[in-house]
């Protein structure tokens, strides 16, 4: 084990598939000459060429597109978004023509594609490049979503989508970019559809991904002190999603809270919630709690913003709440 | 001829009189680019398509026919509760699919919108999984779960009917990327309606598509009507090769009822994507004769423009080119087209008589 930074590990990952798979290419805004708008692309462009790692113009439902095209043909695409939040202007082209392609073609063609980039709030960017899309795409049948939150994750649910046959959708986040955390030495997957238990505990499941794993395991750190010991989960994968080791949790402990920075109607909280309230009806000492970003476009003024996003106070506030 | 003419009217004879113009006392297989009405610059001359045979030609009338006659039982089938949902109709258009597909290659993709009926056929679908498919039976050719406006049969080149208005724009290219990126010796035909040529996404594939050097080459069927609205109230200018002009890619027009015509212009742009890598846009001016889908009551125009662009109608014309050539005898022609009146009796009884899909399959075909 040694430390990298997420986006090296980003790098990694599309570097390693590359030398593996000629049919891999990566396409997006700055990711070639720029070296990427988040550098995740650094020195990629001079080691595969300018076949292979492209600079496209500010045009995303067009290259988007492109690459769904060309991977119906057979090759690999990857899709940077410069952030998530632009890929509202493709989205005809991921809900339409990415998710349905195999199903509507009777399974004669299929769309072995990732599209990958920034996304979140936190930045002061405010409303328009602060969404976070993994609750909205992961609603679309034949699109799979996976967020990874630590360094480890990024290469290996990356290479791990690189290599599906379906298109798969990876949330990053700016803030996690410069991250260092310990990822394993060689060739490693992660496989898509696997949750990831980042503490163990007795008194309390919390249910998070992404970024807010950070905020989430500070507030685990603050609980301990408290006596309270939470079992903290990171889901990673939202599409398909691991109900089965969040039920075993709550089977556990009997309380939930669930944290995640999507929004409370039709979120990922609210999905998880929904499942978890009837398979572990009988299991439950009491109601499941939502931690989530508020029902209100992302404000531009920090003293707004931190309070808008799940923040450490409204965890211990929620967990508090189900602890009674 | 000018190149880039000022707007015209929109009467289809416009072929008719640029044609005689242009070829009076030539033969026309040796003139250059004759099919070609207007174009935004002077298209590469690479001679004529290469000739059909009699026995091709035949083949291709034939093919025109069948969907002639398929469409026709659908539109029968439609009113009788049999098919569900959309159903675009291609009457009057057929000249603009046979004449490109006899004149491209079969290992050429092409991809189109949802008024696919006569692109899956003339690519090889089967009259009865096309029917079947129509008809919602797990015989279809996507299984029952495409339905009329997305046909597929990916082993043929044909890469599907799409639904969204434009949305196959972009994939049209990226079946063409993928050529190029492979080293393949491959064009993509990517076809769309008149109504699309005003969508983003049209216009982004076109930017990537002469930026990149991407062999596509986009027909626009230019049938006069987006649903019920008319070209001159969606377009401007509404002559829509000339969209070509503002990416510095050539665009031309020709007359989509004929035949001829069509595999001629197709042949320049085409031959030129192969040699040089470049896309095009191949306005063909065709009219339907169908409403938008089943459900247009057709308010929008009146019958007699309808009765007007039936008497240029392209199975006729075709047909009394054949005729008139000599190349089959009328016993014969008539035969042939009984046969393929009798070829899509059949599909209709296969596709009545195949089972609906298992409800096991509503969960097949999500994900590999």
């Amino acid at each position: 084990m040694s430390k990298l930074a997420y986006r090296d590990a980003v790098r990694d990952a599309l570097s390693e598939e590359m030398e593996r798979d000629s049919r891999v290419f990566l396409l997006g805004e700055e990711v070639a000459q720029y070296n990427g708008a988040y550098k995740c692309s650094k020195g990629l462009l001079d080691k595969f060429g300018p076949e292979r790692i492209l600079d496209t113009p500010i045009s995303e439902a067009g290259f988007s597109g492109l690459a769904i095209g060309a991977a119906m043909s057979g090759l690999r695409p990857v899709v940077e978004f410069m952030t998530w939040s632009f890929s509202f202007v493709a989205f005809d082209q991921i809900v339409n023509n990415a998710a349905n392609m195999r199903y509507m073609s009777g399974g004669q063609t299929h769309v072995p594609i990732v599209f990958r980039g920034n996304s979140g709030g936190g930045h002061q960017i405010g409303a328009t490049h602060s969404h976070a899309p993994e609750g909205i795409y992961a609603s679309f049948p034949g699109l799979k979503v996976v967020v990874p939150a630590f360094a480890a994750d990024a290469k290996g649910l990356l290479k791990s989508a690189i290599r599906d046959e379906d298109p798969v959708l990876v949330v990053e986040n700016e803030a996690l970019y410069g991250r260092e955390s310990e990822v394993p030495e060689g060739e490693y997957l992660v496989p898509i559809g696997k949750a990831n238990i980042l503490q163990d505990g007795q008194d309390v499941t919390i249910v998070t991904h992404g970024l807010a794993c950070w905020t989430v395991l500070e507030a685990g750190q603050e609980l301990l002190k408290q006596g309270v010991r939470a079992e903290i989960i990171d889901l990673r994968s939202i599409k398909p999603l691991d109900y089965e080791t969040v039920a075993r949790s709550v089977r556990k402990t009997g309380r939930l809270v669930c944290v995640d920075e999507t929004k409370p109607f039709g979120g990922v909280s609210a999905q998880v919630a929904a499942e978890i309230g009837r398979s572990c009806f009988d299991h439950l000492d009491a109601p499941i709690l939502r931690v989530t970003s508020l029902d209100v476009p992302m404000p531009f003024s920090t003293a707004l913003e931190d309070e808008c996003v799940p923040n450490q106070r409204r965890i211990l506030e929620a967990v508090k709440e189900v602890l009674g | 001829m000018a190149w880039f003419c000022e707007k015209k009217s929109y009467m289809l004879s416009q072929y008719a009189l640029n044609f005689h113009a242009a070829n009076a006392g030539q033969n026309m297989t040796e003139s250059k680019n004759f099919a070609i009405l207007h174009a935004t610059s002077e298209p590469p001359d690479y001679g004529p398509a290469p000739e059909l045979s009699r026995a091709q030609r035949l083949e291709w009338y034939r093919k025109m026919v069948l969907v002639r006659r398929f469409e026709e039982r659908a539109y029968q089938s439609y009113q009788t509760g049999l098919i569900g949902g959309f159903c675009h109709l291609y009457n009057g258009q057929e000249a603009v699919a046979a004449g490109i597909f006899s004149t491209i290659r079969e290992s050429d993709p092409v991809i189109t919108a949802y008024r696919d009926h006569a692109h899956g056929l003339m690519r090889g679908i089967r009259p009865g999984p096309a029917m079947a498919e129509l008809y919602g039976r797990a015989t279809g050719v996507v299984k029952g779960k495409g339905g009329s406006m997305h046909y597929f049969d990916v082993a043929k080149g044909m890469w599907g009917g799409h639904g969204i208005v434009g949305g196959q724009t972009p994939l049209g290219l990226g079946l063409a990327f993928a050529a190029k990126y492979r080293g393949e010796d491959k064009v993509c035909v990517c076809f769309l309606g008149d109504g699309a040529v005003n969508q983003g996404a049209f216009h982004e594939s076109l930017n990537l598509a002469q930026l990149w050097k991407i062999p596509v080459v986009y027909a626009i069927e230019n049938n006069k009507y987006s649903m019920g609205t008319a070209v001159e109230r969606h377009a401007a200018p509404v002559d829509l090769y000339k969209r070509a002009a503002g990416y510095e890619m050539l665009g031309v027009q020709v007359d989509g009822n004929d035949f001829n015509a069509v595999r001629e212009a197709t042949w320049t742009v085409t031959e030129r994507a192969r040699r040089e890598s470049l896309p095009a846009i191949l306005e063909l001016v065709t009219y339907r004769y169908r409403g938008h889908s089943m459900s247009d009551p057709q308010h929008y125009r009146t019958k007699d423009e309808v009765e007007e662009n039936r008497r240029r109608d392209p199975l006729e014309s075709l047909r009394r080119e054949i005729r008139t050539e000599g190349l089959i005898a009328d016993p014969e022609l008539e035969a042939m087209e009984e046969a393929v009146r009798q070829e899509v009796v059949e599909a209709h009884e296969f596709a009545a008589a195949s089972p609906f899909p298992a409800a096991s399959e509503i969960f097949t075909d999500v994900f590999a």
